[in-house]
């Protein structure tokens, strides 16, 4: 079948002895689409562009790093001020980083509203959860390289939660740590681990996308697609989709790189570590915030770390706590209602993870905290059996076929009508 | 949902791609391209020498304190530099040397500034070994100049290649003299 | 979703920086050469600035990132450097007698420390550590306007407030009691040019020369950064009406 798809004789000769092109091929045009994607179906594609500029930069900056307590500070200015290039190249892993995030968040949270997590799925949601671990203990071990204050006193208090486990949580601190402190070991360590784990997401994605191609796209409807008028090929639609995105985010990281770059840092990383003295006011880059919320709003040492844990958790079991047979937030009103109050709850942890700990913000956290886990574990089981939900279309290219006079208007295309 | 269905419908239905032909298309997909390359520069760029490396590409050394038939060695670019203050002998000898029994024929005075003193990258030209006959009492070879101990290259005193298995002569760092007794190597 | 979703980074926004505000300290906001997407160092500002560092900072703050061959930047020529270079004593070795040995300055050398280690600059300073100036502007909330202000904000402090010894008070530090002594009064440094040396602008001037110390690549990134936005915006135009265009079969 593969032989007179190509017109190119060196493309057919390396097709029949290694299918790459026919694989490539059939992914372009074979493999089915829904035709009703929204942009928040641009996500996945900007999470993958975004893993590959920071393995591609990371690489580059490994080059001209050292791994020495007395020398990587240095090292991190010498970048800055003498390599060529070097502070556009060490801008743009800061922020890219922190675009990653903000891709994945999102990512995450278009998961929630349409239902993307629900059979058959399951398996695809959970290799997302996965990833989603793998980049904050890549992401935390970066922020450990540069050896400023943030990154210093960052990984000693993050190194410290694991104390909280029973008997031998002092042992295994000892063991992350390769000695009594956060020391030269440490930082080591976490610069061996740090270049590996972007391969071993890389490797995860991969599976994400394998488990992703056996069902396809869900979509905003949420309906499986059934037959080819619902459908659409890969490439040249969604291909051109994701330009548009992917056009989107390299300028708003431009913006960031390029005139804002320290505005998601922090100014104490400037500040070469101080084992004998920690800054005032400790915080974790913004993207763990909430989870720092979570952590300070128990007063328990063990409870904090075991609820901070639990928050992601949560998420690993979430297919089984939303029962609902209706996958998309369009047909469920009610939840609807609770997902943007759970959006509220993030922001808002996310804020309070950033205040210090004390008055009414400790206050604030534990409600917050308190209503996180409630969402997940009381009101979605509940909603799932209560709620009255809307009748759902018969096919995806029912509603869009009584929509396509609106969906030409300019610039409007792609919005899905208002919900 | 049996996804074979799908297949089997969609595929037979390939779209022509519409975007082929279209200008807008292709200028998309050309700035695209043209992006790609661009972002590509700095990072094959930052391999190159930075700022504090280039910093250091030439340096200043004083010659004055370098008693006849001395040499002293310094570091240039990662690499050792041989200054020979030269005996009137040495000298004679290096320019009184006929070209025809050179293996890579050069002048002495072609390689010298100031007779006196000779300015040498200590690198043998076979493979990269750095050559004995700098301190005193070490082996200079048959040629009185310099020997490398790897392969057992001979130079002579003015640095040339006599015997041995190195191709061409000592190289001369690019060098001038900024005063009789400072000179600027690089 | 995507609506709702926008709405709500676009209130974000709004309310982000008011929930963000509540310093405990006012900073006197000025509008410097090097802000805004087309900002430039003042050459001239940065020329006086070093000399106030040179001449009051430099006793006892280092700057150990900043090379000589860097006061290019500054619009020095390379004999300025070399002279400047060779006014500075850099220690260097060990020679062939396996001594270390003190030699002039060169320009790819750095700048010499005040103090030979942090211990030493606690020692003579009352044990407090005057901070390396090389990232200064970078390593506190918002750089520039708070070390201006605090180099004006020496202020006698107010009648409830006791002020302890080796302490003085500041309107711009945080807990307003810093032990670093009042370093600018006005008239400190003679300017080569002719600029009056008033306390607003030897502090001007030297927040201008410890920006460009902290973010050397400012300019660079600015021009390149004005580039690669037009770029960009140009490609995000493109991309909308290609994508259009190839979606108009689509129903």
């Amino acid at each position: 079948m593969s032989a007179e798809k190509f017109q190119n004789p060196v493309v057919r000769w390396i097709d029949h002895r290694l299918p790459i092109f026919s694989m490539l091929d059939h992914e372009k045009y074979d493999y089915p689409v829904p035709k009703n994607l929204n942009y928040m179906w641009n996500f996945g594609v900007l999470a993958g562009l975004s893993l590959a500029i920071m393995i591609i930069t990371g690489i580059v900056l490994a080059m001209s790093y050292t791994a020495h307590v007395d020398y990587a500070f240095e090292a991190v200015e010498r970048i800055m001020r003498d390599v060529n290039h070097g502070w556009m190249i060490r801008y743009i892993h800061m922020n890219a980083a922190s675009f990653f995030f903000i891709v994945v968040y999102i990512h995450i949270f278009r998961g929630l509203y349409y239902g993307s997590y629900k059979a058959p799925r399951e398996l695809l949601w959970i290799l997302g959860v996965v990833i989603f671990l793998l980049m904050m203990a890549t992401a935390f071990m970066g922020y450990v390289l540069p050896w400023g204050q943030m990154s210093f006193w960052g990984a000693t208090v993050i190194t410290n939660l694991f104390s909280a486990i029973p008997v031998v949580g002092d042992s295994i601190v000892t063991l992350l740590w390769g000695g009594f402190s956060v020391d030269n070991p440490t930082l080591n360590r976490f610069f061996s681990l740090h270049y590996l784990m972007p391969f071993v997401i890389a490797g995860v994605v991969v599976l994400h996308i394998i488990a992703l191609h056996r069902f396809g796209s869900n979509n905003p409807i949420g309906i499986d697609a059934s037959g080819p008028q619902d459908t659409i090929s890969f490439h040249p639609y969604y291909t051109m989709k994701d330009m548009v995105g992917i056009a989107v985010f390299l300028l708003l990281l431009a913006i960031a790189v390029f005139f804002f770059p320290n505005a998601m840092g922090h100014p104490d990383n400037y500040i070469p570590a101080n084992p004998l003295q920690t800054p005032a006011h400790i915080v974790p880059e913004w993207y763990f915030l909430p989870f720092y919320a979570i952590l300070r709003a128990v007063p328990d040492k063990l409870g904090g770390v075991l609820l901070m844990f639990g928050a992601i958790a949560v998420l690993f079991v979430l297919p089984w706590l939303d029962r609902s047979p209706v996958r998309s937030a369009r047909f469920r009103p009610l939840f609807r209602i609770f997902f943007w109050l759970l959006l509220i709850d993030a922001v808002a942890l996310g804020y309070l993870g950033g205040k210090p700990a004390e008055g009414i913000y400790v206050v604030l956290s534990r409600i917050a905290t308190a209503w996180y886990f409630l969402h997940f574990l009381v009101i979605l089981p509940l909603l799932s059996v209560f709620e009255t939900t809307k009748p759902l279309p018969k096919s995806i290219s029912e509603p869009v076929l009584s929509r396509s006079k609106s969906a030409n208007a300019p610039l409007g295309a792609g919005l899905e009508p208002a919900e | 949902m049996a996804k074979s269905d799908i297949k089997k419908t969609t595929a037979s239905k390939r779209p022509e791609d519409p975007g082929r032909r279209d200008f807008i298309v292709i200028a998309t997909n050309a700035m695209a391209g043209l992006g790609a390359a661009a972002v590509a520069w700095p990072l094959i760029d930052q391999m190159n020498p930075a700022a504090d490396t280039l910093a250091l590409a030439n340096i200043e050394v004083d010659v004055s304190k370098i008693a006849e038939g001395q040499s002293i060695t310094v570091k240039w670019r990662g690499k050792p530099v041989f200054i020979r203050h030269r005996t009137e002998d040495e000298i004679a000898r290096a320019s009184a040397t006929d070209m025809s029994d050179l293996r890579d024929p050069e002048s002495d005075q072609a390689r010298a500034e100031k007779a006196d003193y000779l300015v040498l990258v200590g690198v043998c030209t076979h493979l990269g070994c750095v050559p004995l006959g700098q301190k005193t009492g070490e082996v200079r070879g048959e040629y009185d100049g310099w020997f490398c101990p790897c392969h057992g290259s001979h130079y002579d005193t003015s640095g040339r290649i006599r015997k041995g298995p190195a191709p061409t002569n000592l190289e001369v760092p690019p060098y001038t003299f900024l005063s009789d007794s400072v000179i600027r190597i690089g | 979703m995507i609506r709702y979703l926008i709405v709500f980074a676009l209130s974000l926004f709004l309310i982000g920086p008011a929930l963000a505000a509540g310093g405990a300290v006012e900073l006197t906001k000025r509008d410097w050469s090097f802000n805004g997407p087309f900002g430039t160092f003042d050459k001239a500002a940065m020329q006086r600035g070093f000399q106030v560092y040179r001449e009051v900072c430099a006793g006892c703050h280092s700057m150990k990132y900043i090379a000589f061959r860097n006061f290019a930047d500054l619009g020095y020529n390379e004999s300025e450097i070399k002279a400047l270079a060779a006014e500075y004593e850099v220690e260097d070795g060990p020679n062939d007698d396996g001594e270390m040995f003190i030699r002039a300055g060169i320009p790819a050398d750095r700048m010499p420390s005040p103090y030979p280690n942090d211990n030493a600059a606690r020692a003579g300073n009352g044990g407090a550590l005057p901070p390396d100036l090389s990232l200064i502007a970078k390593a506190r909330a918002n750089g520039p306007d708070y070390l201006y202000s605090l180099l004006v904000g020496y202020k006698d402090a107010p009648s409830d407030t006791s002020v302890p010894d080796g302490m003085y008070y500041n309107n711009a530090y945080s807990g307003n009691l810093i032990a670093m002594p009042q370093p600018l009064y006005g008239d400190d440094v003679t300017y080569a040019d002719g600029t009056t040396a008033s306390i607003e602008v030897m502090s001007a001037d030297l927040t201008q020369f410890l920006m460009w110390a902290a973010e050397p690549k400012l300019e660079a990134r600015k021009r390149i950064g004005v580039a690669v936005v037009f770029f960009l915006s140009v490609f995000v135009i493109l991309s909308i009406l290609a994508k259009r265009r190839v979606w108009a079969d689509v129903h």
